[in-house]
Order: structure tokens, then sequence, then C-alpha cells
């Protein structure tokens, strides 16, 4: 049996609303949160990137599991915002745990899956036996263009999952992949910004693979929509995964507890693992959760998991997600983001 | 051990001094000290100076200093303990005539700190704090001092406003002296709606950043005594001591260990009490250093610094007057010069030469010079014989 | 060139690797080889908890180099559980509402880089410890 064995999160104190950015921009704000249901996103720190968000959001899981970090074999970090180029995230995040020397790490990119991708691969390296526990991190500071559809969702955060087969709070049921080459968003080397194809990134892209990957799995573990609790799709918006969850025949109460986007944005790589972090927030045991992320690019990573009763003895031991969303917060006017972010122009 | 004797003083204008460069002051303030004492003999040169290498980017004063002095064929140092640099040269000069090695010793306090930018500045004084557990994390020298000031204000209910009249009483002081960077009066209020720079320190409650050099010449009482030039000024007692460089490392925020211990040595050595003193130049590089190391010293009970000073006991006709010169913070601060300026003016109060400024009747005087944040100190206890 | 200096310091900077005397117990962060209290040279690494209270601080707000764009900032001594001082920078708060006796935990964020293309140094800094 394998699973997850520690989850955490990690969400910056500072947040914007999407009128302050709409007001800049002179975009009908009330238009774009109930168009897209989005109406804060978090912001990170100017000392905030992937790397120290990952850092919280695995000191979190860690503690939920109670292991010497010495146990874990694997770091898997995946983000679309690494701090460098060339040098691996992973070696910060290991070494900040104390999980180095004898440990293998990775940093991977797929746009808004990188996150479930680590989840993907650890999860499987437990299970094959090679190694006891392998940590599993989705974790952004994404920057969408200023005035760009993107900059209202953009944010950051960061979870982690801890993988192992003793005292497992979340046993994988099952998992598939659904992946094409599609290209709805993107970032070359050495652009500061995404590029993306507006109405493009909707139905051929995002709807094709989620839906792709929910009817392959449901078909590969012979369960229906109805079989499962709760349900976490990637969610760029508000307003996509509801859609999608209401066309595959999902209701409102199995999507509710892992709906972030709202108030929190996209965090990219982070956010259907933090939906699901937010649903094993919530969960009882013996419940039935299915993930589906999704990345541009594109493709889609479904997981079945089946909570245990150890989930309600371990999640007390860190905060939970909400508490991180809603509590202690400080907005930020548009000039204070732009400083944050890096977006005025300074001499070197 | 022999007995020492100041029988020669000189200084510089303290100031941003533009036109002249680090080998420029510190051989004017050599050459006015020589010319004070009368006499044109050293056997040895001791250079205090913090951060050559950071504001000029020149190491190796011992060989410069000597080569511009025309002074090749005798031993030359240069010694460094960050701001306690000066006091630390002139003990080391002290050292020189009590041991019998150099019969005329000449101390030489020099910084030059106007050719960097005020960020460069800010960076070379603050590797005097510890470079990788405080630097590191941002910290500067006000911070550093504004902790102090906060941790004191909290203990003891010190207030901003006796904090800012140590600032106004030394820019009193130092509105009389010549040699002063800001020889002008302030007001309470000029000291409490300055910028803010390191909560809850002001821009009036920092000493500045200063070009300038002092120098003095020591050398046996035996041989002063046959000099005659000016009233014989001895050096009874000097102390040094250290602590932590790191502010975090240190048992008490609200004493400075190091002050405690160099003041007490130097006393011992001249056989004196701090009763016994009549005045003293201290190193307000903040003005809530100077309430620390005058509390430290015994010179005023712990807490009582803030208090004393706004009642007048510390000003220039106060019952124990302190910094006549005006101080770091009027007279200015270049920092590895201080110590030896600090040196200066008790030989000149000694010797009734202060004018304006002239505390009356005063026949001993201690000086005592920091090092960061109080991790080194070095007192000096001045005596007319 | 920062990079020998920085990465010499990780597993105190990282995870606040502190030496524990093995003879008198007294903890000293960063590591030394003396002990400063009974000169011992015989040490345990253990890791500090990051959790402490706040003994005093200042807002910078003339930053020096590399620092500029973050002030106004806190930076504090902070009384770790264990009993050794640790300083560090205070953030995720409201400076004006900061006070000495504050409830902190030590976070992992960036302190420093070597410009827009160098080297970027990671350490602890504290936050109010809230429960988030």
């Amino acid at each position: 049996m394998v699973g997850i064995i520690g989850y955490g999160t990690q969400i910056p104190r500072y947040r914007i609303k999407v009128k302050e950015i709409a007001k800049v921009w002179g975009a009908d704000a009330e238009a774009l949160s109930k168009g897209l249901n989005l109406y804060e996103k978090s912001v990170p720190a100017p000392d905030e990137d992937t790397a120290t968000l990952s850092v919280g959001a695995a000191k979190n899981a860690l503690a939920r599991s109670g292991i010497d970090p010495k146990l874990i074999g694997a770091v898997y970090v995946g983000s679309e915002s690494h701090p460098y180029a060339v040098k691996p995230t992973g070696t910060i995040v290991s070494e900040a745990l104390g999980i180095c020397p004898h440990v293998h790490t990775a940093d991977l990119e797929f746009a808004c899956k990188a996150g479930t991708e680590g989840m993907f691969i650890a999860l499987h390296l437990v299970k094959t036996g090679v190694m006891e526990c392998a940590l599993a991190i989705g974790a952004d500071t994404s920057q969408g263009a200023p005035g760009d559809a993107l900059e209202y969702s953009a944010s950051a955060g960061a979870a982690a999952f801890l993988m192992g087969t003793k005292n497992i709070v979340a046993e994988l049921v099952d998992t598939q992949c659904y992946m094409t080459d599609t290209p709805d968003f993107w970032r070359r080397e050495n652009a500061h910004y995404p590029e993306h194809g507006g109405r493009f990134t909707g139905k051929p892209a995002y709807q094709k693979h989620v839906f792709g990957a929910v009817e392959a799995i449901l078909e590969k573990t012979g369960m229906k929509p109805k079989d499962f609790d709760y349900l976490i799709f990637h969610q760029p918006n508000g307003k996509f995964p509801v859609q999608a969850a209401k066309q595959l025949g999902f209701t409102e109460a199995q999507y509710r507890y892992g709906l972030l986007t709202p108030t929190l944005g996209n965090t990219y790589s982070g956010s259907s693992p933090m939906g699901l972090a937010a649903t094993l927030d919530e969960a009882g045991p013996d419940q039935l959760i299915l993930l589906v992320s999704y990345g541009s690019g594109a493709g889609s990573d479904a997981f079945v998991f089946r909570t245990t009763k150890h989930l309600l003895t371990n999640r007390d031991l860190a905060p939970r997600v909400r508490k991180q969303l809603n509590e202690h917060l400080q907005y930020l006017e548009y000039g204070e983001y732009a400083k944050f972010r890096g977006k005025i122009l300074k001499p070197e | 051990m022999k007995e020492i004797a100041v029988i020669g003083i000189g200084i510089t204008k303290f100031g941003e001094l533009w036109e002249k460069s680090l080998r420029d002051i510190a051989v004017e303030s050599a050459i006015n000290c020589l010319e004070d004492a009368g006499i044109d003999r050293i056997d040895s040169i001791n250079i205090g100076c913090m951060s050559s290498g950071l504001f000029v980017g020149q190491e190796h004063l011992a060989s410069l200093i000597a080569d511009y002095l025309g002074r090749l064929d005798i031993p030359s140092s240069r010694i460094e303990s960050a701001c306690a640099s000066g006091s630390l040269a002139v003990r080391s000069a002290c050292m020189e005539i009590a041991t019998g090695v150099s019969d005329y010793a000449l101390a030489i306090g020099v910084e030059k700190m106007t050719d960097v930018s005020m960020g460069g500045a800010t960076y070379a004084l603050a590797t005097a704090a510890d470079q990788d557990y405080e630097a590191f994390h941002g910290i500067t020298f006000p911070g550093l001092y504004a902790m102090l000031a906060r941790a004191h204000m909290e203990r003891y209910g010190t207030t901003r406003e006796q904090l800012a009249q140590v600032s106004v009483k030394n820019h009193y002081n130092g509105s009389m002296n010549p040699n002063a960077q800001f020889p002008f009066k302030i007001t309470q209020d000029t000291v409490l709606n300055s910028t803010m720079i390191a909560d809850p320190l002001r821009l009036m409650d920092c000493s500045p950043v200063t070009d300038g050099a002092a120098a003095v010449l020591l050398t046996t009482v035996e041989q002063a005594k046959k000099l005659k030039k000016h009233p014989l000024v001895v050096i009874t007692g000097f102390g040094s001591a250290t602590d932590s460089i790191a502010l975090s490392h240190r048992k008490e925020l609200t004493e400075l260990q190091a002050v405690k211990t160099s003041a007490a040595k130097a006393l011992k050595m001249a056989g004196k009490t701090i009763d016994d003193i009549d005045f003293a130049e201290v190193h307000d590089c903040f003005t809530i250093a100077e309430i620390l190391v005058l509390e430290s010293m015994g010179i005023i009970g712990k807490g009582k610094g803030g208090p004393a000073t706004v009642d007048g006991y510390t000003a220039l006709d106060g019952k124990f007057p302190v910094n006549p010169s005006g101080g770091l913070k009027s007279k200015g601060h270049p920092v590895g010069a201080t110590g030896v300026a600090q040196i200066f003016e008790l030989v000149n109060q000694l010797r009734g030469n202060s004018e304006k400024r002239q505390i009356p009747g005063v026949k001993a005087g201690l000086a005592q010079n920091m090092g960061g944040s109080g991790g080194s100190s070095v007192c000096h206890i001045l005596e007319l014989k | 060139m920062n990079v020998p200096r920085h990465w010499r310091e990780t597993p105190e900077r990282y995870r606040m690797e502190a030496a524990k005397c093995r003879k008198c117990g007294k903890i000293s962060f960063p590591a030394r080889l003396i002990c400063p209290e009974c000169k011992n040279k015989v040490f345990d690494k253990i890791n500090l908890s990051g959790k402490g209270k706040l003994l005093t601080y200042t807002i910078i707000r003339t930053a020096p180099e590399g620092f500029v764009d973050i002030a106004p900032y806190a930076v504090g001594i902070v009384e770790m559980k264990e009993g050794v001082r640790v300083m560090g920078q205070i953030t995720d708060c409201d400076l004006l509402s900061l006070k000495t006796g504050d409830k902190l935990i030590s976070r992992f964020r960036r302190i420093n880089e070597e410009g827009k293309t160098g080297l970027i140094m990671y350490a602890y800094k504290f936050v109010p410890d809230v429960g988030i």
C-alpha cells in the first residue's frame, strides 16, 4: 500500500484584489470577477520564491508525517518559476529540510501540472520499493504580463506531499494520464512573461485534457462521478473547474473544499495540489478523492485517493489551507504589488 | 615601567575635506602635533585607522604614512579595532614609551570617509559588526544602537526627548570648537523632527561621516619635564577590553561590558576612582551610546543617564562635563581618528587652552573610545601634573 | 564573490544548525570551536526549533547596499526557545505593531542576491508565530 503520509502548504501573506488591478488597466472589475469567479490573489513577498514556499510547505508536510527527514529518498519540485534557470531548486529545498546528501532530486516543469508530475513520480517510486519515502512539491510565484488577463490570476503558493507506505493518510487507488502536444500557453527561454492562446486555452486545451483524464480513469477504475466524495480539478480561474465538474456530472458538494482560486488565484504548479490539501483538511476517513491536474502544453494527471483514519490524527499537526488563505492578510495597492514583483524599471 | 607624558597634539579640521587625501590629513595632523611639541623627533609611528582599504582602497598605511612623514627609518604600524582604532594606537604608543623601546612615540588616528558613496560608507562601517551573522541580515550601525536604545527605553523608561538632549548638549559644546564638522547649536525639536534612520534613532541622533586626523606625541615624564613648553599632561592609566562582536551574544543589552571593564582597568592603573575624574570625552557615535557609556563606567547610575543629561549633569558647566569637544555628534567622527581626537581634547582642556569651551580648573580627564556596537573599548586617564 | 562564503554557512543559514557543548550544555549559534562558557572543545550538532521571542528590534529605514528595495524592514534579536540569541529580520508583520516579547518563528527566506543574475542567498528570517 502506498499513499500520502503527510501534506502541507504555504501561502504568502500578501493579497491584491482583482478590482485593484482592473483599476490600473481600465478593465471592468465586476464583469471580470463574476465571469472568472476570481476576486483576489496571493502575492509573494519580495523575499519569497518557489524555493522558500516549497520549504515552508514541506516543513508542514514533515510535521504532519512526523518522520525523520533522512528517510526521504527523493525530492521533486514542480514549478514554472524556479528561482534559477540553471541550478536546481530541489537541492536548496533538500538542504533546508536536512535531507541531503543521500537523496535524488529533480526540478520539474510542465506549466501548471509540474506539481502533480512530482506526485506521480514520487508515488510510483515508493510503490516500486526503490525508497521508503519521497517528497513531491508543487510551487510557483508566477507572473502574468501587466494588463494581460493572466495578471488577475497568476499568484503564489506551494503544496507538498510526502509519499510513503506507513501511517498513510490517503491511499493511492489509481492514476491515469492524458497528454497531447497542444500549444495553448508557453514561455520561451529568456522571456519574462508567458504568452497564451486566449480562448484557445479553453476547449481544445483545458477541457479536452481534463475530460480525457477523467473519462479514462473512470473507465479504468470502473467508478462513476457519484462514487467520489471529493473532486479537485486544476483551477486557473474559478470558472473552468466548476464548468468542467458540472459537465462531467459532479456536484458542488464534491468540489467546494478544493476550490481555492476565487480568493487565492492560480498558484500554477501548486493549484490542484493545494486543492487536494484543502480537501484533506476537511475529509473524513475512508472517503474517495479524485484529483485531476492540468498543465498547458498540454496534459492532465488523474489520481484517485482513499483517505484513512490516520488523516484525523495527523492533520492538526500543521496549519490548514483555509487558515493560511484567510488569516493575517495584508492587502497591496498596485504600486506596492508592482514593486514586489519587480515590474518597476530601476537603473542597474 | 616608565611614566608617559603627552608633549604634542595636532588635529585637522573635521568634515568633508574634498581637496585632501588620506595621506594629506594624516601628515597634516602629525605636522601640527610636532609643531605643538616643539621638537622634531619620532622613534615610532602608531597609526589608528579602521578601514582605509574600503574607504580609499589603500592598506599598508605603515609605509604610506612613514613615507610621507619623511621617516623611512623607524618602526611604523597600523592598529585596527574598528572605531576604537585611534585610542588603541595611543595605547600602542604608550607601550613604546612605558617599555623604553621608544623615547618619542607618535600616534596618528586617521580616516578618509567621503571618497565613497553613502552606501559604500555604510557598508564599510558595518564591517565592524559580525559580517556573517549581523551585517548579512541587513543590519546597520544605527540599527544596532537603535536596538540598544529600545532595550534601554523599555527597561528604564528613557525617553526620546532625553536622547535628543545628548545631541543638543554636544552640539552646544561643538559650536565653540573651530575644528568641528557641525559647529552649530541645535534644539530638541531639530532632533525629534529629523529623518528616522533606524527606529527609534533619527538622523540627529547619529554621528556623521567625516574626514579627519589627529595626532599625539608621547615621551617619558622624565623627558617631558625638561621641555617646559606646555603644562605637563601625563597618561596615568589606560585600559582596554572586548566583548562579543555580535550584539545578540551579549548577556546584557542595557550595559556595555567592554566599556565597564576598560574604564575600571584604566582607573585602577591610575590609582583613581571615577569620582576623582573631572570630565570625560566619550564615544557618542549615537545619542544612546553616550548614555550607555556613562552608566557602564559608573559616572551615572543605571537608567539615570537620560534624566541626568536633561538636568545638565553632563553639560559644560555641569558637575561632570561630558564631550566638551562636541563629541562625535558635532565634532564629527572620522572613525580611526576619533580616539586620538579625544586625547587631543583632554590635553587641551588640561592645559587650559580650550578657549570658549574651557572647563575651569580640570585636573583629571577620561577618554573612552568604542569599537563596533561595544565589541571593544579603550579608556585613557590623563592628568595635569 | 560571495559564493564560497555563503555556501560555507549553509547548515546555519538554511536550517539553524547550532553546536551544543558536550560538557556544559551551552548552545552556540553559530557553532564555535571553543565553548564560551566552559572552554570545552567537543560539541554535538543540534537544529534550533526556530521558535523564540523578540528581545529588541529596530526598523531599518536607511538600508545598506543590497537591502534598499525592501526597506523599511525590521531587524531584531530573538531569544530562541533553546536559550540562544539570534539576530535576524522580522517579516510578514505590521512593522508598527511589533513589540518586544512577541512570539516569533523562523522562516526560510531570501536575504540578498548578487545582483539580478548572481547568487541568491537564502537564510532564516522570523515571522509572528500565529499558527499559519
